[in-house]
């Protein structure tokens, strides 16, 4: 593990003084060895008698495992062992969140979908592991499959409610449907998609003086510690995983799949062995967002005052684990209504088990209830900004719970102002320039904030340093560096002092980079461990060699936390040239105004929030798993067949926010993870309205529907 | 068998290379040169994007034998040992165009062959220069600004000779 | 990825009979194809000649007008030579509107053409295909075949030619030079893709150990004013959807020469010969350019997922028919 130290900017940016760090813009702690190269990633580190294991995955979409030919892998070069059902070592019951049937990998002669793993290959050499993976013939007796995803399926049923969000039933729907003067009823789908982090998961594992150690790739080394203890039915005490350095994650990097055959390849062949997956392998067993259909009615007076929201939303799960996509999030938060229901369903089918992908839930849901809001402003003919003005709710309009804070109103004001929204003229296919026609369009976002219980630790030295340790994740977010400037700060030392160690599972219990709440979470436990050695250091005249530790544990103090509601919030807006020729649709510029409680580092905050938009944008026009329903497989699973967004494909794009105080943490740390993809998808699509007269409401906005659903309002 | 290849301004010599082996496969397993990175291995992410004979080239698609006695530049030898980093290094630095930095080093050396060739390049130029470098963190916004500094400051440092 | 042998050839007789010497050899040329398609396992050739080294990476003016290409003459430097983006503007055009930088400065001319298509069914060969498997059958017919042929395809594969410089050679009667044991011999590159028919797998007319040396443009005064488009979902670096590579010359109003070819719409670069038969002697009017693209696109047969292809080509072909149309009237 490096030790780094905060330097401030070398462009001319001011060093702040101590006590006023978190708030000015820094450069990444880690970014000077991520210019150089010099970072390593789980897949960089070398070991001495390092093995490689390969992965098999199964290419049936649903049935048995009859056979398998090790014999012949066994006798090849470098071959050094094959990993399957028949020897892998029997693993309990364990996950992230409960029980997680993807983690029960090699357990049985069952393969619930294509792409399943069914055998590792380790060899001397990644080539030759490589070599006998695609030598390992495997028979199967197949079984009828369904993949086949729609909302009417026979399979579906209700989802468990969310632990703090059961479905919504205020008022009565039907009833302010059936009376009120102007409704929208629409249903909205959006695909499979893929998070498409660009470092492939990778782990080491190796057995150490009867201690387990893991280089891996992950969003949270304790929690995955902690799973891969209980699952291999180990004591904690003896598993020790870290993730220095990590190529992106959004969601994707919980406990892999190839972590876990990586242990049970160390544990039969004691020796250290690496996993790396491929791109496609990653395509097919590290999760994905679920294909989803909506169905959205909106009942309002004839002012566009909301009587009724009616979200229901249904999503595909496998048949080994149940996901839950909960796409009705935000319409118990967003817009004040008289009636509002929401209800999610489930379907089981023989595919690849869904997680959570970069605004799980709020990414797909945002579109339908935005879209929709775009409709309603259209059927009511007010402007789509002034409709949401009028509906903003003063309390949680489910809940009646307070807000934490909210100022969506003011993200959308000043994103309007900043946007040149005025000067829109509300008509459909006005704007056009040769062959391209012009739109713009708004829609709003949110997610829910908050933080979870963790620990951290801080070390002041003799020297003057101070070494904060915290079970971190930087998956790319920035984090390392933002709690520097927190700690900082709460130390009253200058952030140069500080000396960050995360991404440890021996660094004690802490949160995931997930659900946006790793900063708002790690913060917290960091101030408590600030606060502490603050009061130790106050009784000691000086700092002694081995140093002073401070203790920070946020977990009763988030319990004894009331209610409120606590989201982050935003709105985004977008122009887009729609070629009347060729349907090809191109962003020309964004704006996002976000509401996201305090920012401690802007530099990277308006990385966050950028990326998330831009996720968006390519969410909106490029991504979709194609599947053959035949064989149930995924036919684009390279970045050849999956487009995400290229460089030529952003346009100008900003990310700004508004001030949001929220003191329901002493951080005051809402999250900037996933609100920026909140919104995005709709606001392109509704700007394709605006522009060519036709409502798209199945993502991506692909250039072949454009062109098929023509341009109505084309003048 | 055996390749010699010099990477980075130092003569190197790799035994037992297996044919199949890529150049990028070289750089990291047997060079100890893991900066440039392996994200698609199919030439679709610009991840491993290196300097073969002074032309950006993805490395997963050269096959080692190709890159005998050849010149290879990697990001590990972009920056100058006497002055610390190259520009385009403190430029995505200081403009917050490194998130999860895996995508970094092959937008370096894309980004360092094109401000050779074009050092004062338009947005539009810069944009389709670097799509063939995927980035699925930062939004491209700020990989944009980090070319335009060090495009400025290249600028500047020409100015005043 | 199987054992192989690697070579360096020194000359292009020497690199045909190392080819003839060993069965499963295969020509190297920038490796942006062979070198992918060889780690998924489509491709696992015993031994690989590298033919980078032979000499062939000339462009060479004609004195008539026309060009010859060395087939290892990298896709940067043809798009970049003075001499190809003075006489075929739509071929350089097209070369850059291909694949990333990186790529276009290791893939070559000659093996551009002999790329293998980028079905999603044939990249994986967990899946079946006839073109990668004779017999094993093509799921894009009833599948994902949203991107696949709309011309000229059969049941037993619908894939589409990726590449764009290819088009671009269509429009302008290209003439595909090899070499083999038995000595040289050419091809027209109309000729060098055999109608798909029920062998798939036969992807080219090419005799057996051919190695390609050079591609000859035939002088083409009407190319100087030419055109390349590409409609792709993303604005840079994916394979069309649809292409058109034109040339147009207007003489008082009247279309006097058109060239016309289309991409990524069939199993090889398509020459449009209806459209472009129909045009000439024709009024230079967005009327006659429909017609035309009508008459050619008379032939197509879309698939149940990608009828769009059809407007779409006869868009962009009037589209850009008019722009060169109105360029030459200014």
């Amino acid at each position: 593990m490096t030790d780094t130290t905060a330097r401030p900017r070398t462009d001319g940016g001011v060093v702040a003084p101590a006590g006023g760090a978190v708030g000015t813009a820094r450069t990444r702690l880690e970014g000077r060895d991520k210019v150089t190269g010099a970072a390593r990633y789980a897949a960089d580190v070398p070991f001495d008698g390092l093995a490689h294991g390969w992965l098999v995955l199964s290419t049936v979409a649903r049935g048995r495992i009859t056979s398998m030919d090790t014999a012949a892998v066994l006798g090849m070069p470098g071959v050094l062992g094959v990993v399957h059902h028949g020897n892998a070592p029997r693993l309990h019951p364990a996950g992230l969140f409960g029980p997680d049937g993807q983690l029960q990998l090699l357990q049985d002669d069952r393969v619930p979908h294509v792409g399943r793993p069914v055998a590792l290959v380790v060899a001397r050499t990644p080539q030759q592991a490589r070599a006998g993976a695609a030598a390992l013939t495997v028979t199967y007796a197949q079984e009828p499959h369904d993949t086949v995803f729609r909302a009417g399926h026979p399979a579906g049923r209700p989802a468990p409610a969310a632990p703090a969000r059961p479905d919504a039933d205020l008022g009565d729907v039907e009833a302010e449907i059936a009376a009120a003067p102007v409704v929208v009823d629409q249903r909205y789908t959006t695909p499979e998609e893929h998070h498409s982090a660009m470092e492939p998961h990778a782990s080491m594992a190796r057995w150490e003086d009867g201690r387990l150690e893991v280089v891996d790739s992950n969003q949270g080394s304790f929690m995955v510690a902690r799973v891969l203890a209980t699952l291999f039915g180990l004591d904690q005490e003896i598993v020790r995983v870290r993730a220095e350095h990590v190529g992106g994650g959004f969601g994707s990097k919980g406990v892999g799949p190839q972590l876990v055959l990586a242990v049970m390849a160390a544990t039969l062949l004691r020796r250290p062995v690496r996993v790396a997956l491929t791109r496609r392998q990653v395509f097919s067993t590290t999760g994905l967002r679920p294909a989803t259909e909506q169905r959205l009615r909106l009942a309002s007076d004839s002012t566009g005052r909301l009587r009724a929201i009616d979200h229901a939303t249904a999503a595909f799960t496998s048949t080994i684990q149940e996901y839950v996509e909960r796409n009705t999030e935000a319409s118990n938060v967003m817009y004040a209504a008289d009636a509002i229901r929401t209800r999610t369903t489930v379907v089981p089918l023989d595919l690849p088990t869904p997680g959570w992908m970069r605004g799980p839930g709020a990414a797909a849901g945002s579109f339908a209830l935005e879209s929709a809001m775009d409709e309603l402003a259209q059927a009511v003919g007010v402007d789509p900004v002034e409709l949401r003005l009028r509906n903003e709710p003063s309390a949680g309009p489910v809940s009646g719970l307070p807000f934490s804070s909210r100022n969506l109103a003011a993200c959308l004001r000043e994103g309007a102002r900043r946007f040149g929204w005025a000067d829109r003229d509300p008509r459909p296919g006005t704007r056009r320039e040769g062959r391209w026609l012009l739109g713009t369009g708004v829609a709003c976002g949110s997610y829910g904030a908050g933080a979870l219980p963790s620990t951290a630790a801080i070390t002041a030295r003799a020297d003057g340093s101070y070494t904060v340790s915290v079970g971190a994740a930087d998956i790319g977010t920035g984090a390392r560096t933002a709690l520097a400037l927190v700690a900082a700060d709460a130390l009253g030392v200058p952030p140069e002092s500080v000396r960050m160690r995360i991404a440890d599972s021996r660094l004690g219990a802490a949160w995931f980079a997930g659900g946006s709440k790793g900063t708002a979470s790690w913060s917290w436990a960091v101030t408590a461990a600030a606060a502490d050695l603050r009061e130790r250091l106050a009784s000691v005249d000086r700092v002694p060699p081995d140093g002073v530790t401070g203790r920070g544990d946020t977990t009763d103090a988030i319990g004894a936390l009331g209610k409120q509601e606590r989201q982050s919030y935003g709105a985004q807006f977008a122009e887009v040239a729609v070629d009347t020729g060729t349907g090809e649709v191109r962003v020309r510029r964004m704006l996002g105004m976000f509401a996201a409680g305090r920012i401690v580092n802007p530099l990277t905050a308006r990385s966050q929030l950028v990326g998330g938009m831009t996720m968006g944008l390519s969410m909106a026009l490029h991504e979709e798993g194609a599947r053959d329903e035949a064989l149930g497989a995924l036919v684009n699973s390279d970045f050849a067949g999956y487009h995400i967004s290229a460089h030529a494909d952003v346009p100008d794009i900003e990310a700004d926010w508004v001030e949001d105080v929220d003191d329901s943490n002493p951080s005051g740390i809402k999250g900037v993870g996933e609100v920026g993809i909140a919104g995005t998808a709709a606001a392109i699509a509704n700007a394709v309205w605006h522009a060519t007269g036709v409502r798209h409401r199945a993502l991506p906005v692909r250039l072949d529907r454009v062109l098929e659903s023509g341009f109505p309002a084309a003048r | 068998m055996r390749v010699t290849l010099t990477v980075n301004g130092r003569r190197h010599q790799a035994d037992d290379v297996w044919e199949g082996e890529s150049l990028l496969y070289v750089l990291r397993e047997r060079l100890g040169l893991p900066g440039s990175k392996n994200a698609c291995e199919q030439g679709e992410c610009g991840s491993c994007t290196v300097r073969l004979d002074d032309v950006p080239v993805c490395s997963c698609l050269v096959a080692a034998g190709q890159a005998q006695d050849r010149d290879v530049v990697t990001v590990e030898g972009l920056a100058d040992p006497g002055t610390g980093l190259a520009p385009v290094q403190q430029a995505f630095l200081d403009a917050g165009a490194v998130q999860c930095g895996f995508c970094t080093p092959g937008l370096l050396v894309a980004t360092d062959d094109l401000l050779r060739h074009c050092p004062q390049p338009t947005d539009a130029d810069i944009r389709e220069a670097l799509s063939g470098n995927l980035c699925r963190c930062t939004g491209y916004e700020k990989i944009l600004d980090a070319v335009r500094l060090a495009a400025a400051r290249s600028g500047e440092t020409a100015g005043e000779r | 990825m199987r054992e192989f042998a690697y070579q360096r050839a020194g000359d292009v007789a020497g690199a045909v009979a190392a080819f003839a010497a060993a069965p499963g050899a295969r020509y190297l040329g920038g490796g942006t194809n062979l070198v992918d398609l060889m780690k998924s396992g489509v491709e696992s050739p015993e031994r690989l000649i590298d033919v980078r080294g032979l000499g062939l990476d000339a462009v060479e003016e004609d004195a008539d007008g026309g060009l010859r290409i060395g087939a290892t003459v990298t896709n940067s430097d043809l798009a970049a030579h003075p001499g190809v983006r003075r006489r075929y503007p739509a071929l350089a055009q097209a070369v850059l509107a291909g694949a990333s930088g990186q790529l276009r400065n290791a893939a070559t001319v000659g093996g551009n053409l002999l790329q293998r298509v980028r079905c999603g069914y044939f990249t994986d060969v967990t899946l079946p295909c006839n073109r990668r498997v004779p017999g094993s059958g093509c799921p894009a017919v009833d599948g994902e075949h949203h991107n696949h042929a709309v011309l000229g395809w059969s049941e037993h594969c619908v894939a589409v030619h990726p590449s764009d410089l290819g088009v671009a050679l269509a429009a302008f009667d290209a003439v595909v030079s090899y070499e083999t044991g038995a000595g040289p011999g050419e091809l027209a590159y109309a000729a060098l893709y055999p109608p798909v028919g029920d062998t798939p797998h036969r992807e080219t007319s090419l005799p057996p150990g051919a190695l390609i040396t050079a591609v000859s443009l035939p002088a083409a005064p009407v190319a100087a004013r030419s055109r390349y488009r590409k409609v792709r979902e993303r604005a840079s670096y994916a394979f069309a959807t649809a292409s058109v590579a034109a040339a147009l010359e207007v003489r008082d109003g009247v279309v006097h020469d058109v060239r016309l070819a289309f991409g990524a719409v069939a199993s090889r670069p398509w020459r449009a010969h209806a459209a472009e038969r129909a045009l000439t002697g024709a009024p230079a009017t967005a009327r006659a350019f429909g017609a035309a693209a009508d008459a050619e696109l008379a032939a197509a047969r879309p698939l149940p997922h990608n009828g769009y292809k059809v407007p779409l080509l006869r868009n962009l072909m009037v589209s850009v028919l008019t722009e060169l149309a109105e360029e030459a009237a200014r």
